[in-house]
């Protein structure tokens, strides 16, 4: 019988440690929680610190690997974040889907530091900027090591050039790997055209023995260690890579490239919107982003950061803040349910390919 | 009376089992099932697993089973001398050593292969070495060898283990009483030790061909995304696609090659407990 209270105390004991231990955990922000949900390496994580700090909101940070994947999770259940960092025409899908909420600009007063063209840039996928607070934006282009590739770098097709088998690396993830092989053929990168994705496909599928892996954020590593010689990356990584090694080199092709802006939005099923709004406008502040840029090197849009940068060749780097004038860019749309089934299709076919 | 009440306390304390094993396996299945037979409009149809036999899909999966089956044989090869050498030794130092062999996995799976990855890179830490030493690099990073490679390395434990167990659990006197009626020593493994010890190879070759068969990640990582197994398939029609009645319809087809593998070696013990 002793034996028994003795068990029942310690268990009665346990569970009361436990309760209390998840209480005081939920309790520890003071004024609640919120769920973030943002690309991997994609902010200065003391940012996050600083935000938990200064607001006293306890941050649960995740993060994803491709706009589909986010799309996957977010599908399952639209309050299971409050805040997401998608790009453009995930964005679109998301508000087609309603799947997201127009923002309360009102409580998002440092919006202002945001240039006007990048809302401008916005109006594509968010029409009367009303979903969407742009976060990051950029190109995509090749790295390529210059002590490894010989010839000039100016053109997508050198990624089909044989001279560089096993050397190429290219972008896992279904639009982006299309954009090359569309723009290389002189199409638009949101064309829903069959007969134009099916001759992408083949020049994908005829491209595939020459690529040395399909990947998305090893990239950057795999360029600075010398692993391969071209690589089709987002222009933020160019000036973290070229500053690892000074043998790489960024651009973008004549033919033309894709425009992307990654922007914060919040969901539908939010359960924290205002501090959700407080996250967006924390992120909108001059020396937040300026710290943002200058841990992930993704060009920002937020004009006060861009006026403090105090590295010259940055501040004035045509990789960071190229001239959009000179330049062919087209953004990606969401296609609709039929457009994606056609490039998922295919690009399941491009790589099932032998 | 007093039998009925055992059977319900047997029944009492089995029921954190059933709880788990209906919210974590029946269900599950059941959703697979539902979605894999489904289409979006939640209409009954054959088409997601009928899906299989278009080639892409076809060919992952054909590539899923050769590869699986060679790591398997591969596995076997290498942890039967292992598993005979471990019997053999004596109880105080093999425990230490069985220990070395089940000391990886205290580490992540997912980890260990991210190693293998630097590992065998063109210019990772063996060609370096290789490269030090002026011998000729290797370069199989990225292709169908890394990945059965990875398999091999991961899923090798899982071989070693129940066929050490089988192998230690045999009585000496056996082995000895067949020496003294005159086998010789290979009469005696094929006709003994071999036979004995099918119920360890049996479990052991479920436990490396399984989830060979299913793995993405180590296909993932090893090969570049380059070659697709049925599993980086299934992964991708969830993560990705966001079509979970094509992955479940897959998962069906993977589940039926599972159960054949699982019936085959069920025949197969029965016929071992025999010769």
């Amino acid at each position: 019988m002793k034996k028994k209270l003795i068990s029942v105390a310690l268990v009665s004991a346990m569970l009361i440690g436990c309760l209390s231990a998840c209480g005081s955990s939920s309790g520890q922000g003071d004024n609640g929680k919120l769920y973030v949900y943002n690309w991997g390496e994609y902010i200065d994580e003391d940012v996050i610190e600083q935000f938990e700090e200064e607001t006293g909101i306890d941050v649960v940070y995740d993060m994803f690997e491709t706009n589909e994947i986010m799309f996957a999770k977010l599908a399952q259940d639209t309050s299971a974040y409050d805040v997401i960092c998608p790009s453009d025409y995930m964005i679109q899908k998301l508000i087609e889907k309603d799947m997201i909420q127009p923002l309360n600009f009102t409580n998002i007063p440092n919006a202002k530091n945001i240039g006007d063209e990048y809302f401008k840039n916005s109006e594509v996928f968010d029409p009367g900027n009303r979903y969407s607070v742009p976060y990051c934006w950029g190109t995509v282009g090749i790295l390529y090591n210059k002590t490894m590739v010989t010839d000039p770098v100016n053109s997508w097709d050198i990624l089909w050039d044989p001279k560089y088998s096993g050397q190429i690396l290219m972008q896992d993830s279904v639009r982006d790997a299309f954009m090359v092989a569309l723009i290389k053929n002189g199409y638009s990168l949101n064309t829903t055209d069959p007969a134009e994705i099916e001759k992408a496909t083949q020049d994908l599928i005829a491209q595939k023995p020459l690529v040395q892996a399909y990947v998305i954020d090893q990239v950057r590593d795999k360029m600075i260690g010398g692993e391969a010689a071209l690589g089709v990356i987002y222009s933020g990584e160019a000036i973290y890579t070229v500053r690892e090694n000074r043998d790489l080199e960024y651009v973008v092709p004549d033919e033309g490239s894709n425009i992307w802006i990654d922007s914060w939005v919040i969901t539908k099923g939010s359960k924290n919107v205002s501090n959700a709004e407080k996250w967006i406008d924390f992120m909108c502040r001059g020396d937040i982003a300026l710290k943002n840029f200058e841990y992930i090197t993704y060009s920002t849009p937020n004009i006060e950061a861009q006026n403090n940068i105090e590295d010259e060749d940055i501040k004035g780097s045509k990789v960071a803040f190229p001239d959009l004038s000179t330049m062919k860019l087209e953004a990606f749309k969401y296609l609709g349910d039929s457009g994606d089934k056609l490039y998922n299709d295919a690009w399941m076919k491009v790589k099932s390919a032998n | 009376m007093k039998l009925f009440k055992n059977a319900k306390s047997a029944f009492l304390m089995a029921s954190p089992y059933l709880v788990w094993a209906v919210i974590f396996i029946v269900v599950p299945l059941a959703m697979v099932i539902y979605y894999g037979v489904t289409d979006t409009s939640g209409a009954f149809t054959f088409d997601n697993i009928a899906r299989i036999s278009e080639s892409g899909y076809f060919k992952a999966l054909c590539r899923s089973i050769a590869l699986a089956f060679i790591s398997t044989v591969i596995c076997f090869l290498l942890a039967y001398p292992l598993g005979m050498i471990l019997a053999s030794m004596k109880l105080t130092r093999n425990t230490y050593l069985v220990t070395l062999f089940i000391l990886p996995m205290w580490m992540n799976f997912l980890l260990r292969t991210l190693t293998w990855m630097t590992l065998l890179e063109g210019k990772g830490v063996i060609n370096t070495v290789l490269e030090f030493l002026h011998l000729p690099t290797i370069n199989i990073i990225n292709t169908s060898g890394a990945i059965v490679l990875g398999m091999v390395y991961n899923f090798l434990p899982f071989m070693i283990l129940p066929i050490y167990n089988s192998l230690s659990r045999i009585d000496d006197n056996v082995i000895n009483a067949a020496r003294d009626l005159g086998a010789d020593s290979v009469q005696t493994f094929l006709r003994i030790t071999l036979p004995l010890s099918v119920p360890g190879i049996i479990s052991g070759i479920t436990m490396v061909f399984i989830p060979a068969l299913t793995t993405f990640a180590i296909s993932t990582m090893l090969g570049g995304s380059k070659i697709l197994l049925i599993g980086n398939i299934i992964e991708q029609q969830f993560t990705q696609v966001y079509d979970w009645h094509l992955g479940s319809g897959l998962s069906i087809v993977l589940m039926i090659f599972i159960l054949l593998n699982m019936i085959i070696e069920s025949i197969s013990d029965k016929e071992g407990g025999i010769f």
